[in-house]
This record gives structure tokens, sequence and C-alpha cells, in this order.
């Protein structure tokens, strides 16, 4: 996959609810258009979005082919222990791409 | 990636800088787009065209041809030495004689100077080095270069805005003069000045360079589009530029 654009807090209190915002490149191909040649070109989309804090999930969504070209998330949630926010993409290609944000919560 | 993630947490006092000066009529596209759209400009955690300068920012220090260099190897940190290049090109070439624009400049020193072949036209990488340049320059103002030279391309430029073309017989300036502020169907009609490319069109998904938008206008009057880094699209992008002089660059702009 493409290139992933993160926007974590670096830092939050504990208890406070922080804005997380997440873009990545991908071409989001419906599989209903065709392409030079006529024939259909295949779906290739990113199906489903994850996010974990500590390896717990605090944000998912499953995605559909109305879904625009590189699909942008922003979401809140409440801070509550420091530590790593894992984003996962993954594809009807079955690739999966991977970023992570590292976040202190005093 | 995470410096650009930082860059992209300075607010940008964009919106004042779209609006040149008073008494001056000239407007950025942005200002014609909805509040959402501009919103998504405004917001570099959402601007999909943040994606193309994360892709050129990574290009800038890739290795390429047969000696291994990269655009360091001479420029060094891009944020430095790119800053307000973006807003003086189109320009001459002193080998050729003849008028580059960014995108051309770029290929030039891909083929002259690092033995690499030039990138393709309106390709990602392309396009992402140009995003990456034109973004050093985002806020500053639109200085096209002086000289005799640059004069008659713009003189060139001139004519092609002004010539009526295609099956339906417009010119350039029918709409973006005449007919500014109005709609084209449900479209609004801005004024044509190329403040923010490479940009992102929801249209598109994807980044495009002014010469793609060029064509899509050209095969709106259904006449014959120009090819990529054609002297007329150069000459055209020349006199736009002129045009727009002082007002500030965007890159990457979003546009509908």
């Amino acid at each position: 996959m493409g290139r992933a654009l993160i926007n974590v807090p670096p830092k939050a209190r504990k208890g406070q609810v922080i804005d997380i915002k997440a873009l990545v490149s991908h071409p989001m191909e419906t599989g209903y258009r065709t392409g030079p040649d006529g024939a259909l070109v295949p779906r290739d989309i990113i199906n489903r979005f994850l996010v974990t804090w500590n390896g717990q999930e605090i944000f998912s969504a499953d995605l559909f082919p109305a879904i625009a070209a590189n699909p942008y998330f922003a979401f809140t949630t409440i801070a509550q222990e420091s530590g790593t926010i894992t984003f996962r993409w993954f594809d009807d290609k079955g690739n999966a791409q991977v970023e992570t944000a590292a976040i202190v919560v005093e | 990636m995470r410096r650009l993630v930082a860059i992209a947490g300075v607010a940008l006092g964009l919106a004042a800088g779209l609006q040149a000066s008073r008494g001056d009529e000239r407007r950025s596209g942005a200002t014609f787009m909805s509040p959402q759209t501009q919103a998504l400009q405004a917001d570099d955690a959402a601007n999909p065209g943040m994606l193309s300068v994360a892709d050129g920012q990574a290009q800038w220090s890739t290795p390429a041809g047969p000696n291994g260099t990269a655009c360091t190897a001479c420029h060094g940190d891009a944020r430095d030495t790119m800053r307000g290049v973006a807003a003086r090109y189109p320009a001459i070439d002193a080998v050729s004689g003849k008028a580059v624009d960014l995108m051309g400049r770029i290929n030039l020193c891909r083929t002259r100077n690092m033995g690499a072949p030039a990138l393709p036209a309106e390709g990602a990488e392309l396009l992402g080095l140009a995003a990456y340049v034109g973004f050093q320059s985002r806020g500053l103002r639109i200085a096209p270069p002086t000289g005799a030279a640059m004069d008659a391309v713009r003189d060139a430029g001139r004519a092609l805005y002004t010539r009526r073309q295609g099956q339906l017989d417009f010119s350039c300036a029918a709409c973006h003069d005449d007919n500014w502020g109005r709609r084209l169907a449900a479209a609004p009609i801005p004024q044509a000045h190329p403040t923010g490319y490479p940009l992102y069109r929801l249209e598109w998904q994807a980044t495009g360079s002014l010469q793609r938008r060029f064509r899509n206008c050209m095969t709106g009057v259904r006449a014959e589009p120009w090819p990529y880094g054609s002297d007329e699209a150069i000459a055209l992008e020349a006199f736009l530029m002129d045009r727009a002089r002082g007002m500030a660059v965007e890159t990457p702009a979003v546009r509908p």
C-alpha cells in the first residue's frame, strides 16, 4: 500500500477527549469501472480499518466500494494510558498497512 | 513522515493569502469552493494533497541514476533550498533557451545531472516531487521572472488564452475573464489563477498538474488537448502565473 498521514497529539491528560486523524493513500478501485480494454477493473478497496491502543481496539470501520480514493478518518477517544496507537488498513489484495504513533498520558 | 505531521500541526494563515490586496478583483479558486472543501484544504491532516507531498519528500532523498545521486546531493534540505522556487516557474532554461515549467525542470535535472530517465508526465513520482517543491513556497507570493525571453513566452500564452478554439468556439477568456463568478451548469467559474498546483481534485480522486487541468478544459470545449510538456501548455502557464503575480501559493490545493 501507499503512504499514510497520522495525526495524534503527542501528550494528553488522563480522561481527556483527544482527536485522532488518519489519511491513507489507496486507489479504492470499485470493481465497477471498465479499463481501456473494455474489461472490468478488478475491485481493490480497503475493506477494514482498525485502530488499537496498546492492543485494545478503540476504533474500527468496514469500508465499501462507494468510499472515495485516499480514505480519511477522524474520530475522538478518551486518553487512558501512555503507549502506542496502532493503525491498520486491510485491502482486497490481502495487503495490510500498519502505522504507529506514540502518546504520553499524564 | 513525523516531520511532515509536525508541519501539519502549524496552522497557516491561508485564508488571508487567498484574497489579493484591496481594490484587486483577483480571487483564488479556493474562494469559490464550498466551506467544506475549503476546510479540507486548510487542514494538513485532512488535505489529501499532502499524501503527494509526503511522496515527494521521500523521493527527494531517494538515489536515482547510475551515480546513485539524490536531489539532496546538490540541493540539500528542500525546506531551505526550494523555498520560493515554485513561485518563480515557468522560467527560461539557460542551456536550451526555452521556457520550462517546474516538472520540466525536475526532469531536466534528472536527465542532465543525475543521468536518470525522465519521470513520466502525470505520474505519481513527478507529481509528488513537484508537490513537495511547491509546498516549500506555500504562503509566498507568486513572482514570475522578468526579461525579454519570458515576455515573449507570456505573449504567446496571452494569445492562446484569448484565442477561440474547439467545436464550441470558446477561448479561456470567454469563461474565466468574462464570466467568472457565474456558473457553468452547477460548477462555479473561477478566475483561473494557477495558485495551488499540483493540486488534489476531488473529481480526479488524485493529485494532478495544471496541464491536466488545461486538457480537461480543452476537452470540455471540444478542442484537441495539448500533449503534456508542449510549448503551448508552458506558454499558457507562464501567462497565467504572471496574471496571478503577487497572489499566494497554496500548493497542495484542493479543488472540487
